[in-house]
């Protein structure tokens, strides 16, 4: 498991009933591609985040299947439709299998 | 004496022409492995068909956000916008975005639903050197659009 893995979510508090709000993400994450080669001249192992789902109420909103060609600390920014209050569900899929979590709620008026 | 010095002309000749057709050998090898470290646009096509099968992708539809050039080749920001309302029968599935000029063409599959009000989104990916990042957009009804972009590197991502 990667070392200090922190999620960071930014979701506005308030909305009006079916405006589209900008959701922004970023989890710190070593994001290793196994390309790489350490001081031993070994290739470093990959280990990269390879999923992340939203989920909204407990409806799929977005997801998304990542690559090595994914930056270190993946920052994803994405849309949504809110009709109603409820609470955003994040989480994030190690290649080791942990999963990272984060929720946020949103009161739509 | 003269056949002897006759015979060792045309092997100092032959011995050229060897040390010569080696290096370009050798120069051919170099060249030969330089285009197989990185994926070229036939292995983006291989993992397009691989993704949304035999389907014939039109331009258009999709705007690419990203800089013409970049210093830095570990974060290059990189967004899209693809245009559709996003409605419950008419909307956009996946996006799948490829790099024609890194070790593995694939990047990242983002997959919306109606939920999503808009197919936008946007991080940082790491590219390897100057090549053309490429979009392939799957909607509901099954029509697919792809767009692609230049992007200069500076200094390549991807380590060692």
């Amino acid at each position: 498991m990667a070392k200090n893995v922190k999620p960071r979510v930014r979701v506005p508090k308030k909305a009006a009933k079916g405006e589209v709000i900008e959701i922004k993400t970023l989890i710190s994450h070593n994001m290793e591609s196994g390309r790489r080669k350490g001081k031993d001249g070994k290739l470093i192992p990959r280990s990269i985040i390879n999923k992340m789902d939203v989920t909204f109420n407990g409806k799929t909103v977005f997801t998304a299947d990542w690559h090595p060609a994914i930056s270190a600390n993946p920052y994803m920014s994405f849309f949504a439709k809110v009709e109603e209050s409820g609470e955003f569900a994040f989480k994030w899929t190690d290649d080791d299998g942990s999963v990272y979590e984060k929720t946020a709620t949103i009161t739509v008026a | 004496m003269s056949t002897k010095q006759a015979l060792s002309a045309m092997t100092r000749r032959e011995a050229l022409l060897l040390a010569a057709g080696a290096t370009i050998v050798a120069a051919g090898g170099v060249v030969l492995k330089s285009g197989t470290a990185n994926a070229d646009q036939k292995m983006v096509d291989e993992s397009v068909m691989k993704l949304i099968g035999d389907k014939k992708p039109v331009d258009g539809k999709i705007t690419l956000e990203l800089p013409q050039i970049a210093e830095n080749g570990n974060t290059v920001p990189v967004g899209f916008t693809v245009d559709s309302p996003m409605t419950a029968d008419n909307y956009v599935k996946s996006v799948h975005l490829f790099a024609d000029g890194n070790p593995a063409p694939d990047v990242a599959s983002l997959h919306f639903t109606p939920m999503s009000g808009k197919a936008s989104a946007a991080t940082r990916i790491r590219l390897a050197g100057t090549q053309n990042i490429v979009a392939v957009a799957e909607m509901s009804d099954g029509s697919v659009f792809r767009a692609s972009q230049e992007v200069k590197v500076t200094i390549g991502g991807c380590g060692g």
